[in-house]
């Protein structure tokens, strides 16, 4: 026998509205860790899908330089073109490490989602494009035959789409071309999954576009020499230079104002769970008044009654931590669904994170929401004069 | 050579109730020592529970003095009197007042538990036994009748090998069977074991099986004499 096994028992006793307040804790619980594990899941998936560009820097004609990120990022029409020979010149520069030009264009394709039409993103690259993304291999075919070769290399998410495989010819609506797919990315994880890359002079031949670009990433030999870098480019005409650290605190920054909307929510669950608990355990404690009388009366010092009724509010938090934690872990999937399409943009990768430690700690808190929780009712319990509390209850 | 269980002198005690002062215990003398089977007997409101609370350091005394074994408790706060209850007092309740979500063994494993008690196994089964309680070991209070119930909270008392019992009312919501078994066993262990018991009751069977009556009525003692008992209202 020990003062866990006592509080448990109590607890069994009015098993309805111990589950109850056990549930309101689970679902604070529950909101909190998917809110925490959605805050990092969304930042390493951003992370990732940015580092993953493979450049530092990118040099888009002018407008909002954060619309064309974020074009880049999800891919999309609508983009402005800037003339080849800023590559030529900007290519000099001895800082950088790696550069390649990129030229993308979207072609509406009728025949995707199911008939329903989509959009089909194709993108114009050049063999530097290889050597800023190493991580890209093949998982069939190879590289293109020639610099204008009518040929294309398909991302892993597109070739399963459009269920091609290397040696097949695709369509290009509109524009009535047929081209071979070579070869077929490995998965990324990244926007390039979906893409269709093709030779950057093919690319601005079919699509009427000669010696233009959407875009050059950049790679500096040193990262210190960005902000130099970006201001010596900033008067030449017609173009912007971005940098993707800051595209990446740019959409945090979208998403920081529905963040305090959700954690506000969350703290407001924490609340009324904090309310519940009390509640509980006060109404528990003034049922058992002459309970708690007989107890002292057969030898409970205040100290042993402090640690009952301490125990039974922690224990519910306990429970309600497990419980909170098992919930967020299975309702993870749906939550990641739901913010997919309520989010301006969504990253690829695993929007909400449930890490083990994420769990530690949700549980950690739910134990100190019992400790605090339980503070004023275990007093209240401790502090009875058992004669008073044994008559009281006759 | 008895040695003193209880004195008290000139004890009072008084109750403010809305404006008014109540006395519920009013100048008591009186000494009881060990081996004794002493029962306070008197009508309702007569302050047979008040003077039972204040020896048994439930409840502080107003005026006087009052010894219990060998501690001046007039004046002590609730961390000293919890080490007095706890060991050296037995206490039984006219409702019994087991906790109902543990076993018989449970319950009696837990005064041992609030004593610190190293025997928490083997002893309670053998007072269950000693009780006639060894069937019920692993029973639920509302699995049991009253008089095993109350059989529990007696095993319960003697968990801790207390100096003396104190028992209020411990036949009033008993038959007339179970009532002459609690009896059997209250004038056992006093007999038998020389164990010192002090009963609350309003039962004048109870009253004559105690060696002493101590009659009270309005706070005071009126009568220690076992024949007054008979005689009472």
């Amino acid at each position: 026998m020990n003062i866990l096994s006592i509080a448990y028992k109590n607890l069994k006793r009015k098993k309805i509205r111990t589950v109850l307040t056990v549930g309101g804790v689970a679902i604070a619980v529950a909101v909190l860790v998917s809110l925490v594990g959605f805050d990092r899941g969304y930042q390493r998936s951003l992370t990732s899908n940015i580092d993953r560009m493979g450049y530092q820097l990118l040099v888009t004609a002018k407008g909002c330089p954060y619309e064309a990120a974020t074009m880049m990022l999800k891919g999309g029409g609508g983009l402005r073109y800037m003339e080849q020979d800023v590559y030529d010149k900007i290519q000099l520069d001895t800082r950088i490490d790696k550069i390649t030009p990129q030229l993308v264009s979207t072609v509406f394709d009728p025949e995707r989602q199911e008939g329903q039409g989509g959009f089909a993103m194709y993108m114009g690259i050049t063999d530097s494009f290889l050597e800023l993304k190493p991580w890209s291999k093949f998982k069939s075919g190879k590289w293109f035959s020639s610099d204008t070769a009518e040929e294309v290399i398909m991302g892993y998410e597109a070739a399963e789409v459009e269920q091609r495989l290397v040696g097949d010819k695709i369509f290009i609506p509109n524009i009535n071309k047929i081209l071979t797919v070579v070869g077929i990315f490995a998965r990324t994880g990244t926007q390039d999954d979906g893409i269709i890359f093709l030779p950057l002079k093919t690319a601005q031949q079919i699509f009427s576009l000669p010696n233009k670009l959407t875009g050059v990433g950049i790679k500096l030999k040193d990262i210190a020499q960005i902000g130099q870098f970006e201001e010596d480019l900033y008067n030449e005409p017609g173009i912007q230079i971005i940098s993707l650290a800051q595209v990446r605190g740019t959409i945090l920054n979208l998403i920081s104002s529905a963040k305090v909307m959700a954690n506000s929510v969350a703290i407001i669950a924490i609340f009324i769970a904090v309310i519940g608990v009390i509640n509980t355990i006060l109404m528990s404690v003034f049922e058992r008044t002459q309970e708690i009388g007989v107890i002292k009366a057969i030898g409970a010092s205040r100290m042993d009654i402090f640690r009952l009724i301490w125990s039974e509010t922690i224990l519910v938090c306990a429970f309600g931590g497990i419980l909170g934690s098992v919930l967020a872990l299975l309702g993870s999937g749906v939550v990641e669904h739901i913010l997919k399409k309520i989010l301006p943009y969504a990253p690829s990768g695993q929007l909400v994170l449930i890490s083990p430690s994420l769990l530690a700690g949700a549980f950690l808190g739910a134990i100190i929401l019992g400790v605090i929780s339980g503070f004023y009712p275990a007093w209240r319990a401790s502090s009875m004069r058992p004669v008073e509390a044994i008559r009281r209850g006759e | 050579m008895s040695e003193t269980i209880v004195k008290a002198e000139n004890l009072t005690k008084t109750y403010k109730l809305f404006a008014e002062e109540i006395v519920a215990v009013n100048s008591v003398d009186l000494e009881i020592t060990s081996g004794e089977f002493a029962s306070i007997m008197g009508p309702s409101g007569s302050g047979k529970t008040t003077l039972l609370d204040m020896i048994g350091c439930l409840d502080n005394i107003t005026s006087g003095r009052l010894q219990i074994l060998d501690h001046d408790i007039s004046n002590l706060k609730e961390s000293k009197l919890v080490k007095i209850r706890r060991g050296k007092i037995g206490f039984i309740f006219q409702d019994f007042s087991l906790i109902p979500t543990l076993t018989a063994l449970e319950n009696i494993q837990l005064a041992l538990y609030f004593a610190d008690s190293q025997q928490k196994t083997q002893k309670p089964i053998k007072l269950l036994q000693k009780v006639g309680l060894g069937h019920r070991i692993n029973h639920l209070p509302k699995q049991m009748s009253g008089g095993e119930k109350q059989r529990v909270a007696i095993a319960r008392a003697l968990a801790t090998e207390p100096k003396f019992l104190l028992a209020d009312e411990p036949t009033g919501h008993l038959d007339t069977k179970n009532t002459q078994e609690i009896l059997n066993v209250f004038k056992q262990l006093n007999e038998e074991e020389n164990l010192t018991i002090i009963v609350a009751t309003h039962d004048p069977k109870l009253g004559l099986q105690s060696k002493r009556v101590i009659h009270l009525q309005d706070g005071k003692i009126v009568s220690q004499e076992k024949e007054a008992v008979l005689s009472s209202p």
